[in-house]
């Protein structure tokens, strides 16, 4: 017999109220540890989306945050629009002459090269069109590179693979500009599969809907980024829907300046025209990261745009609003653990004058001072360790039960031993606190005159 | 193997004078004898067992147990001694209630040496008739048979001295005679010193040696010794 067993058999005679104590600090730690896998999901839902393959969000003027968490999360009310002439500026080489070409339609000065495409070299610059809906999912308008030159995972290591299907074309003979690609999350929701047609609806999931349907030729394979919670359907037919031509001046290319420019490619059926189109966002990587920064300042410059870097405003995100709410939960559910550490104390204290008898005979028997003490010590921590382990496995079995439910939301799986490096803390913190709790009654316990206890 | 010389123990009192208790000039138990002390209540019979265990310490004289000075010793050291060579009978048993019978007699050895010899323990309730019962808890004991737990856990340890404090006070009479019978033969198998407070001439009278604790808190021997 040790003295953790002698701790343990006096924990057993207060069971009624060890067991109180024991499920207090349990929800304590509870409470903790679903808090750190919030925390969790939400940095992991973040950081494995800060690094999207691409150094800057080029959008209209506005708040930064904001174009961030549309572009890149979909989340947040939609944005105002960009040219689309300002989304060539970024094609590298001759790719803003050949992109007008394709298209056709009126613009100053054809044949000029980007203004930003030295910068560019072997980088790419995609657009993506957001403001319509499949069912509750947002509909993004891009170009199939989307999914070729993107990169996901936390250092990009990741292409795009589809679980089903391909990946949608510009055109095609069999479907023209309306092929579409979802995500995983949102085919298991809206329970398509590929051959299957959609159609959306305008501004939000209520919104109208928009009479062209898309066919998806591609279901994309699970990547745990906001991706698997959209809907990706082909910039030209996204352009060809009724109420997405621009329908306003747009003063910062003046009617006066541009010219007509007939589409080369005559076989495929009309495009919408340069002149009546908008980017929400234009997602781009120049040649070199040393050149992101210069790019950043020259687009402020412009009247109408701003280039924001999703990594910077990720971890502006973190450090300004997640991480403070982050921590002052973990405050909330730490005080939480203090007051279940009273309890055991208050618990332990009331004992001490009915086990006084106990102690002294233990002292009669032998037993040291230091060991008494240590013997209630023990007792604060096996409470605090067996209410920590409880609440351990109530925390992850919460967490485990809400699993489906994060994955729709977040696309982060939670198993019951995802683990956080913080919970890791909680074994010495309890500890600590077991200590300082017990101290009070373990030297009471210390102080306990033997002949008194025997007599008493 | 228990030698006092000059004790004397006294008590403070709220007005901060001092009762004196104890004054015993002197008392000695050989190896294995078997004694008993009598005296009148308040008399002090257990304030000297306290100090012979080391739980007092005495205003002045000297205790030795097998050759050690009580007296010079620390806190812990009394404490280890008291592990190691004592073991303590109480009137009203004091088995801790959370632990087993088996577990209460194991207690002490925890405290002694760390050793966790756990057949003797179990021996040491078979020999006391409740190996059928170790697993007990003391409530579902007779306090007869609570005694009888007292009993092995004090032998636990292979003491030199049993101090035994009425052992037999809160028992039924008919049973009284079983736990004395229960006490001297196992500590004479064990070659145990006795050292028994009690108030019954019954039983004072089968032990070795009476010594009489006057009311005068003066040791004198008994005409009746044996010894």
């Amino acid at each position: 017999m040790n003295l953790f067993h002698i701790a343990w058999r006096n924990i057993q005679q207060r069971g009624l109220a060890s067991v109180l104590t024991m499920l207090s600090m349990a929800l304590g730690v509870a409470l903790v540890v679903l808090v750190l896998s919030i925390g969790w999901v939400v940095s992991e839902s973040f950081s494995r989306n800060s690094n999207v393959g691409y150094n800057l969000i080029v959008g209209a003027k506005g708040g930064a945050l904001q174009l961030t968490l549309n572009t890149v999360f979909y989340l947040s009310k939609p944005i105002e629009v960009l040219p689309y002439e300002d989304y060539l500026e970024f094609l590298p080489g001759n790719g803003r002459a050949e992109e007008i070409q394709k298209i056709g339609g009126r613009i100053a000065e054809p044949e000029r090269k980007g203004l930003y495409s030295l910068y560019m070299g072997d980088g790419f610059a995609i657009p993506v069109c957001l403001g319509d809906y499949f069912g509750r999912f947002r509909v993004v308008g891009t170009k199939p590179e989307f999914f070729e030159l993107l990169r996901y995972g936390e250092s990009g290591e990741f292409e795009y693979e589809f679980a089903q299907g391909r990946n949608f074309q510009e055109y095609s003979e069999e479907n023209g500009y309306f092929e579409a690609v979802v995500g995983h999350q949102v085919a298991r929701a809206m329970q398509v599969g590929v051959g299957d047609s959609f159609q959306t609806t305008h501004g939000d999931p209520e919104g109208d809907g928009h009479g062209q349907p898309f066919k998806i030729v591609g279901i994309l394979a699970p990547t745990g980024t906001p991706n698997d919670r959209a809907a990706f359907i082909n910039l030209e037919g996204f352009y060809l829907m009724e109420g997405h031509a621009r329908a306003f001046e747009d003063l910062t290319n003046p009617d006066e300046l541009k010219e007509d420019v007939d589409r080369v490619v005559k076989q495929q059926p009309s495009r919408l025209p340069l002149e009546k189109r908008d980017v929400t966002a234009v997602l781009v990587r120049p040649g070199s990261g040393l050149f992101a920064m210069q790019m950043q300042q020259a687009i402020k410059k412009r009247p109408n745009a701003q280039a924001a870097s999703p990594i910077e405003e990720i971890g502006n995100l973190f450090s300004n609003f997640v991480d403070p709410v982050k921590y002052a939960l973990l405050a909330l559910t730490a005080v939480v653990c203090v007051v279940s550490a009273v309890s055991i104390l208050v618990s332990i204290y009331n004992s001490m004058n009915e086990r006084k008898r106990d102690i002294a005979v233990m002292r009669a028997l032998g037993a040291r001072r230091d060991v008494v003490l240590i013997v209630i010590l023990l007792e604060s921590v096996l409470i605090a360790l067996g209410g920590g382990f409880l609440g351990w496995l109530v925390g992850h079995g919460v967490g485990t039960a809400c699993s489906s439910l994060v994955e729709d939301r977040t696309g982060i799986q939670i198993g019951f031993f995802t683990m956080t490096l913080y919970e890791w803390y909680i074994i010495p913190g309890l500890m600590l606190l077991a200590v300082l709790a017990g101290i009070i009654p373990a030297i009471v316990a210390y102080q306990t005159n033997v002949s008194d206890g025997l007599s008493g | 193997m228990l030698k006092i010389t000059d004790l004397k123990k006294s008590f403070a009192l709220p007005d901060r004078s001092r009762l004196p208790i104890l004054d015993v000039p002197e008392l000695q138990v050989g190896n294995g004898e078997q004694v008993v002390l009598i005296g009148e209540s308040g008399g002090g019979k257990t304030t000297l067992l306290n100090c012979i265990s080391g739980i007092m310490v005495p205003d002045s004289g000297q205790i030795e147990i097998d050759g050690i000075s009580i007296g010079k010793l620390s806190e812990a050291g009394r404490d280890r001694v008291r592990a190691a060579k004592i073991g303590f009978v109480f009137q009203t048993f004091n088995l801790l209630p959370g632990f087993t019978a088996l577990e209460n007699v194991r207690l002490g050895m925890t405290f002694a040496n760390g050793k966790h010899d756990r057949d003797r323990a179990v021996d040491l309730l078979s020999r006391v008739g409740l190996q059928e019962r170790m697993h007990h808890k003391p409530a579902a004991l007779s306090v007869g048979q609570q005694q009888r737990v007292a009993v092995a856990r004090a032998l636990a340890n292979r003491p030199t001295l049993l101090l035994a404090d009425e052992p037999t006070a809160n028992i039924d009479p008919s049973n009284q005679q079983k736990i004395i019978d229960l006490i001297r033969n196992c500590c004479a198998e064990e070659n145990v010193a006795i050292l028994m407070v009690t108030h019954s001439m019954h039983v004072a009278e089968q032990f070795d040696r009476v010594e009489k604790l006057e009311a005068i808190n003066r040791v004198v021997a008994s005409p009746s010794s044996t010894a």
